[in-house]
């Protein structure tokens, strides 16, 4: 089902007779049991005011429409969204409700945010078919809860956007990246530490083998941090070497949309963690393919089918999340991280509320019918 | 401003409840002399007061779960409380509550530059969040006017913003993981020293909530690396018209200054007499911050100079020195202290697109004349979150009540040019009743029904945030069940 408005979607919630499995682009191998009700009909660029730094778009609008349109006035969605198609091998087009509905943010994270630090408003409807509405298209709003932060990242199970209000930011002249060669794990995220404990303003700290620290600015700016920032560094003994503006876009673009692992077999996991923890995570892991981003707080890590990776992690300050897997893995092992007793209580308090019938998505991301299924 | 009326049952069961929380709490941490209840009669909303039943001062968290615990199996209403600062009512007591205060749970827990956070009890206050890491070069970006007073506790409740967080964020923005106790005494501990939710972000919902939904008592907080230096430039203009297209421009050039403040004549007059900034004499000032080395600092201020010259600008200056940048943000953050020397106010706190600005300020001043009230103007422009400051005379019958029919006109217009009620101070009891201007009932249900989850007998600070109207029968419920 693809409803062309909000209506028609509160119309197929209200008559839903069962499960339903919400769907944006469908890039991200994320559906579940159910008949499937895309967004994909419902596009379009609302209202953009450049001069105030948002944009207004209908939930199903292409990420790539928006970056274009974007684009014209010089500005960018700033928490830099992954592709997930090159990992995914799927071939959906990424709307921007699907990325702010599973609050999915790049490499720039750390400096700027995530998807739901730039969402300021939305329209969805819940479980009942209500249309709801909650934020607005200020930069600033503590008017009530904060719904917006709530439908960010709930992929769907609380309610399916129709409606997102976000901030934009304007393109930097320039940027380089500092690659940093031949440092272990541990010493990549001590240097990766270090730069952004500067007040040099990394905008990306990754380490795939090599080290890299991206800055975006004016022309001059970038000149000059690149500069103090590889003097901030001498003590790693890394031969260090700065990448111009061209070459730089190209590599975080890979490093964003996790591409060193396209063409590799095997699940692949995504943890986030204290960054300081990460290379002994990653080693607990044993998985030989491993990208650090985040300065080491977030982990890409690719291991043999069927893994369970989070049984050999063990505990920690954090969580795993399982992006790439057969749908029987992800249904053995979850997509999700389990949560903690209380905090998994409150939130299948919300989910029972926001969505009664228990249609949205069910068991994504908790609530055991998404296990129950296949049995 | 209504408040429910006091339920004579709590208020009969005084003495028992006072010796249930004296047997879990340290001497001298529960208030019920009615004198020293008198203290937290209200918060920096003073135009409403009522003390307290019994106020407590618990140390721990487990002696807030353990006041939790109590309150709950009585029935008894809590209001949380930081500092006292809210512009909001956010910690105005009723008769029947008891007032939790987290004043003395103010240590830092731990540090962590590798990780860049830091966690405290949330008593602490903002400023000395900073004060804790600044030896190390690291600051707490939030940094509301009240930073020397405010609780991270209330920053949370409110999710605060501040000046330079144009740059920066806000509260959420900055959080990143809290332990919390709910209104029956559960401890939970919601993220942590790691970035973004694994399941549904709780944290980004219980940032905002007013005190509503638990009591935040430790915090895991962003910290950031300063910046090499910063400096303020000066920009005098003619009309506010004039100095909102300017802010417009530099927004558009692609420089993201670290703040854009604006003030008006009357608010450039008092704040002058008060911090001697040597704000230039005009109808309307901005104060943009760049942040960066020196080189750095000099091209973005000569781009952001360019633009505004384009503007006929009456007065351009840059800092020339520490000191003076210092008092150049002293008397920006006195706004509101320097116009309470003058006269009773009220701070409205609407927010609105940045390209509304000149359009809503002609329409403040036509209502000021309109409703026989002067207004001053201080905000932060480049994020839109106005201040317009409504005078009255608390002592002139009918003055307060013109204020408020006023202000809520103000917030009006600020939801008609797509804005909201509130920016950064939150609703509490002034813009509660405000609630139905900016949401529906299925809007405010669906908000409704989150407090049901966390606080099922809605005994925390209950009477907030939503409509009396629209909360009714979930109080009364709750009243019923005793």
């Amino acid at each position: 089902m693809t409803p062309q408005n909000e209506e028609e979607l509160a119309a197929i919630i209200r008559d839903a007779k069962g499960p339903l499995s919400i769907r944006g682009g469908g890039t991200r191998g994320l559906s579940v049991f159910g008949e499937p009700l895309s967004t994909a009909g419902m596009t379009g660029i609302t209202l953009y005011e450049p001069g105030a730094l948002t944009m207004v778009a209908q939930a199903g609008t292409p990420v790539a429409q928006i970056e274009a349109a974007l684009a014209e006035k010089n500005q960018r969605l700033a928490f830099e969204p992954m592709d997930h198609r090159a990992l995914s091998g799927a071939d959906g087009t990424p709307t921007i409700g699907g990325a702010i509905a599973a609050n999915i943010s790049g490499p720039r994270r750390i400096a700027v945010g995530a998807a739901r630090d730039f969402t300021l408003g939305v329209r969805f409807v819940d479980g009942s078919g209500e249309i709801i509405k909650n934020g607005g298209r200020v930069m600033k709003n503590v008017t009530g809860y904060d719904l917006v932060k709530l439908m960010s990242g709930a992929c769907g199970t609380l309610g399916v956007l129709t409606e997102v209000s976000f901030k934009v930011l304007p393109v930097p002249e320039t940027q380089a990246t500092l690659v940093l060669r031949g440092l272990t794990d541990t010493d990549a995220v001590r240097a990766m530490a270090r730069a952004l404990g500067s007040p040099f303003e990394v905008t990306g700290a990754a380490h795939d083998g090599e080290t890299l620290l991206r800055l975006e600015g004016f022309e001059a700016s970038v000149t000059y941090r690149a500069q103090a920032l590889r003097d901030a560094l001498v003590e790693f003994g890394a031969e260090i070497i700065v990448m111009d503006a061209e070459e730089s876009a190209d590599r975080w673009r890979g490093i964003r949309d996790v591409t060193t692992f396209a063409d590799q077999s095997g699940d692949v996991w995504r943890l986030s963690c204290k960054p300081s923890d990460g290379p002994a995570l990653a080693k607990r892991a044993g998985a030989e393919a491993r990208l650090f981003d985040w300065a080491g707080g977030l982990i890409w890590l690719c291991v043999p089918e069927g893994t369970d990776l989070r049984a050999d992690l063990g505990e920690f300050d954090g969580h795993a999340t399982l992006v790439r897997a057969s749908p029987e893995t992800k249904r053995r092992l979850n997509v999700f991280h389990p949560e903690a007793p209380g905090v998994a209580r409150l939130s299948q308090g919300l989910r029972d509320r926001f969505d009664p019938r228990g249609i949205l998505n069910p068991g994504l991301m908790g609530g055991g019918r998404y296990a129950d299924d296949i049995h | 401003m209504q408040m429910p009326t006091p339920d004579a049952r709590i208020i009969g069961i005084k003495a028992r409840l006072v010796e249930r929380l004296q047997g879990v709490l340290p001497k001298g941490s529960v208030i019920y002399d009615e004198h020293e209840t008198r203290a937290y009669e209200c918060d920096a909303l003073t135009a409403y007061r009522c003390p307290p039943l019994v106020a407590v001062l618990p140390s721990t968290t487990h002696e807030v779960s353990e006041v939790l615990r109590i309150c709950h199996d009585e029935g008894v209403p809590v209001v949380p409380r930081g500092s006292g600062t809210s512009l909001a009512g956010g910690a105005l007591p009723t008769a029947d509550c008891v007032i939790l205060g987290v004043a003395r749970m103010n240590e830092v827990l731990e540090t962590d530059y590798d990780n860049r956070f830091i966690r405290v009890q949330t008593g602490r206050t903002n400023l000395s969040v900073t004060g804790a890491v600044e030896e190390n070069g690291f600051f707490y970006a939030p940094d509301p006017s009240s930073q020397l007073a405010c609780a991270i506790s209330g920053n949370i409740a409110m999710n605060s913003g501040g000046a330079h967080c144009l740059k920066y964020g806000v509260t959420t923005n900055n959080l990143m993981g809290v332990t919390v106790v709910l209104m029956d005494g559960e401890v939970v501990e919601i993220g942590g020293a790691h970035l973004d939710s694994g399941g549904l972000d709780l944290l980004g919902l219980i940032c905002g909530s007013e005190g509503q939904l638990g009591v935040v008592t430790e915090a895991t907080l962003r910290i950031l690396h300063k910046p090499e230096g910063a400096r303020p430039v000066l920009m005098g203009f003619n009309s506010a018209e004039v100095a909102g297209a300017c802010v417009a421009d530099i927004i558009q050039a692609g420089v993201l200054p670290v703040a854009i403040e604006f003030m008006d004549a009357l608010l450039i007059k008092v704040c002058e007499e008060y911090a001697q900034a040597g704000y230039p004499e005009c109808e309307a000032l901005l104060i943009v911050e760049v942040e960066g080395s020196d080189a750095e600092i000099d091209a973005q201020l000569t781009l952001i100079k360019e633009i505004a010259q384009r503007h006929d600008p009456v007065a351009l200056r840059e800092s020339q020195s520490a000191d003076e940048s210092a008092r150049i943000w002293a008397g920006r953050k006195a706004a509101f202290s320097a116009i309470g020397r003058i006269s009773d106010y009220m701070c409205l706190d609407g927010t609105i697109p940045v390209s509304s600005l000149p359009y809503v300020l002609r329409r403040i001043g036509e209502m000021s004349k309109e409703f026989g009230l002067a207004v001053g103007n201080v905000f932060h422009a480049g994020d839109g979150n106005m201040h317009p400051l409504i005078l009255y005379d608390a002592n002139k019958p009918g003055d307060l009540e013109i204020c408020e029919a006023f202000g809520a006109e103000v917030l009006k217009l600020c939801v008609e040019a797509g804005g909201c009620l509130t920016g950064e101070h939150g609703v509490g009891i002034e813009k509660r009743d405000l609630m139905h201007v900016q949401y529906d009932s299925a809007d405010l249900e669906a908000q409704m029904i989150v407090k049901d989850v966390f606080d099922a007998k809605w005994l925390l600070n209950p009477a907030k945030v939503f409509p009396l109207d629209a909360s009714e029968n979930r109080r009364a419920v709750a009243i019923a069940a005793e």
